[in-house]
């Protein structure tokens, strides 16, 4: 089983390949590692939110609230830079995580305790938190003037030739790896995602673990959200609108089942990663920007058909040995 | 509740006093709620009653309504379309298209109507014929048909539809009854037969409460579900025709965020997200719900995205009411 998770991700890796290579045989600049390095910290905010979505749909469960909850706490940060400038920007990026997981545990909480589908509750936190982002703002914008320096040059800085956003997406990769291979609580997200009465048989919260899922990205909302406010250092009632399925997106290419249960910190990695590649070769070959949407379109049902077939084959061995035994 | 005895199945003589069932179910709820609002309302705004007032107020949502009666069927069977708002951007651009080419007011419906439904076969197609999880597929058909939407039009837009094409926004059948509020009455009314009085309505509910077991009884599952989103493609394409009209022009950005208030009405309607229950009364209601309270704070002045804030506490404050009641009750009992 471990083998088929392996060669999904091959696939993906090498369909990422094709694409560099097809676009460097046109344009040779485009795979110099500059421009590689780019890409990839372009797409670090994506690749961060793809996983903490990950954990959530591994619970059988969906976060479409995501992009608020980057829209809203990245506003707060802004708005509290722009009062108190001198307010330490580790402290800010803290703060930014305790409230993003705090609008993650809004979520989680309804699900767990009311056990309303997570569907329902995130479509409602989902104009709930945008819409508090113009309550708080008043619909005017933060932008790069009212900012300060440290709070829009710390993720430009670079450390080991590779930019302080990359290395966000890099640590924050590993700490989700970590949790989910190395850590009872993240092979509870999986338990529950493959089987919800047996899990409970085991002993494991159901409940709770997708209260702690939904925590989870709400955590790496918030802190996404600070991110994204001061890469493009603007802040407004748009920032990231429906931004939500382009995550979802990135896990679907990834290959992470909406059935629950099954994905990688890997493929969802390579799944943002496909998008963000796609996404910048586009310009450089001449194709009009307004390609894009279709294209991750195509994506999603080209990658969901081919990752249908592969999860059918896998239910058909486990009831063949089945009636073996 | 009463326990029945361990030994041998019971099945109880009748459900629920008619009565009792009446007056604490989820649908007179919601007519409370609407009576509210609209009470609320009168006493807010001296504009607001006035035949004139309401009659704008149906604009509100009649579009999205007449989408969410088809997408009510679709959640009961437990499967869900986010594509539609994506629908009627293609549908829309298709419409500009021949528009370009020539084409007058009775093509530019059909090729409204019929980008809709080709939209939603293939959304049909992907589901039951490849089966695969619908709400990858529609998310996926969501960023696609808007993608080619965008394509066609890019920063551009379609103007100069013909008057008699404007009507089917703006005209009005007689008085203060718009053409777009006489099409959803009668659509609404189609609904209801078609749901809670045929033959093919109670196998959309068989289907919600156990798929399984409805294949076995000799319902074709897959043929219903595809006929669903066929449907659903056919509401989104005479709402594409609709929205157009009233608004005289096409942009891809036409429509956007139409699939979550259309979820959101029918979860507002008390149709189960997980499938197998939910009215068409309901669904009418809930539509009538959101439109009173756009409007109304409208006429306060409230910018519209303060009034998301409404619709999305609305949607989660109506569902997890009942359940915190229920909750409530074990815990004494």
């Amino acid at each position: 089983m471990n083998r088929l998770f392996k060669t999904r991700e091959l696939w993906l890796a090498l369909g990422i390949l094709a694409v560099i290579v097809l676009v460097t045989l046109r344009f040779p600049r485009f795979s110099q590692p500059g421009n590689l390095l780019t890409i990839f910290n372009d797409t670090s905010i994506l690749m961060m939110l793809a996983l903490g979505q990950m954990a959530v749909i591994l619970t059988r469960s969906i976060d479409l609230s995501m992009a608020s909850n980057l829209a809203l706490t990245g506003m707060i940060v802004a708005m509290i830079n722009a009062a108190a400038p001198g307010v330490p920007i580790p402290l800010l990026i803290a703060g930014c995580i305790v409230v993003g997981a705090a609008l993650g545990a809004f979520n989680g909480i309804l699900v767990w305790k009311l056990d309303i589908p997570p569907i329902v509750v995130t479509l409602g936190t989902l104009t709930i938190f945008r819409g508090l982002v113009f309550v708080i703002s008043g619909g005017a914008w933060v932008n790069a003037a009212q900012m300060s320096q440290e709070f829009i040059q710390l993720q430009r800085g670079s450390f080991l030739g590779l930019p302080i956003l990359s290395w966000f997406a890099v640590v924050v990769a590993g700490l989700v790896y970590l949790l989910m291979t190395r850590t009872p609580q993240g092979r509870a997200f999986y338990a529950i995602g493959v089987n919800p009465t047996a899990a409970v048989y085991t002993g494991i919260n159901v409940g709770r673990t997708k209260f702690l899922a939904f925590v989870l990205a709400g955590a790496i909302s918030g802190l996404c959200g600070y991110l994204w406010i001061s890469r493009y250092v603007i802040a407004s009632v748009e920032v990231a609108g429906g931004y939500e399925l382009t995550i979802v997106a990135a896990c679907v290419i990834g290959g992470v089942s909406i059935a629950g249960g099954i994905g990688t910190v890997a493929g969802a990695l390579l799944g943002a990663l496909f998008l963000g590649v796609v996404n910048n070769a586009l310009p450089v070959i001449g194709v009009s920007p307004f390609w894009q949407m279709a294209i991750s379109g195509a994506a999603i049902l080209i990658a969901v058909v081919l990752n249908g077939r592969s999860e059918r084959t896998k239910g058909r061995i486990i009831l063949k040995k089945a009636a073996a035994a | 509740m009463t326990d029945f005895p361990a030994t041998g199945r019971q099945l109880p003589d009748r459900l629920d006093k008619p009565l009792k069932s009446a007056v604490l179910s989820w649908e007179s709820l919601l007519v409370l709620v609407a009576l509210a609002i609209f009470i609320a309302n009168s006493f807010a705004s001296p504009y607001f009653l006035n035949e004139w007032s309401l009659s704008d107020m149906t604009f509100n949502f009649t579009e999205k309504a007449l989408i969410a009666l088809a997408m009510a069927l679709v959640i009961i069977t437990g499967e869900i379309d986010l594509s539609v708002a994506s629908i009627i951007a293609l549908a829309s651009t298709m419409m500009g298209v021949a528009l370009g080419m020539g084409a007058d007011t009775p093509v530019l419906v059909m090729v409204g109507v019929g980008v809709g439904i080709l939209c939603g076969a293939f959304n049909g197609f992907l589901i039951t014929g490849l089966k695969l999880p619908s709400i990858v597929v529609t998310i996926g058909t969501m960023s696609l048909f808007r993608g080619i939407a965008y394509i066609v039009l890019g920063d551009q837009s379609f103007k100069g539809y013909p008057a008699s094409f404007s009507w089917f926004g703006q005209g009005y059948v007689f008085w203060v009854i718009s053409f777009e509020l006489m099409l959803f009455v009668i659509a609404a009314i189609i609904f209801y037969v078609l749901l809670q009085h045929t033959n093919f309505g109670r196998r959309v509910y068989a289907i919600g409460n156990n798929a399984t077991a409805a294949r076995f009884s000799g319902v074709r599952v897959d043929r219903i579900k595809f006929v669903l989103f066929c449907l659903t493609g056919l509401m989104s394409g005479i709402a594409a025709v609709l929205l157009t009209a009233r608004l005289g022009s096409t942009r891809p950005s036409i429509a956007e965020g139409f699939e979550l208030e259309a979820v959101t009405m029918v979860v507002l309607g008390g149709v189960s997200i997980l499938g197998g229950s939910g009215t068409i009364i309901g669904v009418v209601l809930a539509a009538l719900i959101m439109g009173l309270v756009t409007f109304g704070l409208g006429l306060l002045n409230v910018p519209g995205i303060v009034m998301s804030i409404f619709i999305g506490s609305l949607l989660i404050v109506v569902i997890a009411l009942p359940i915190l009641f229920r909750m409530w009750r074990q815990r004494r009992a």
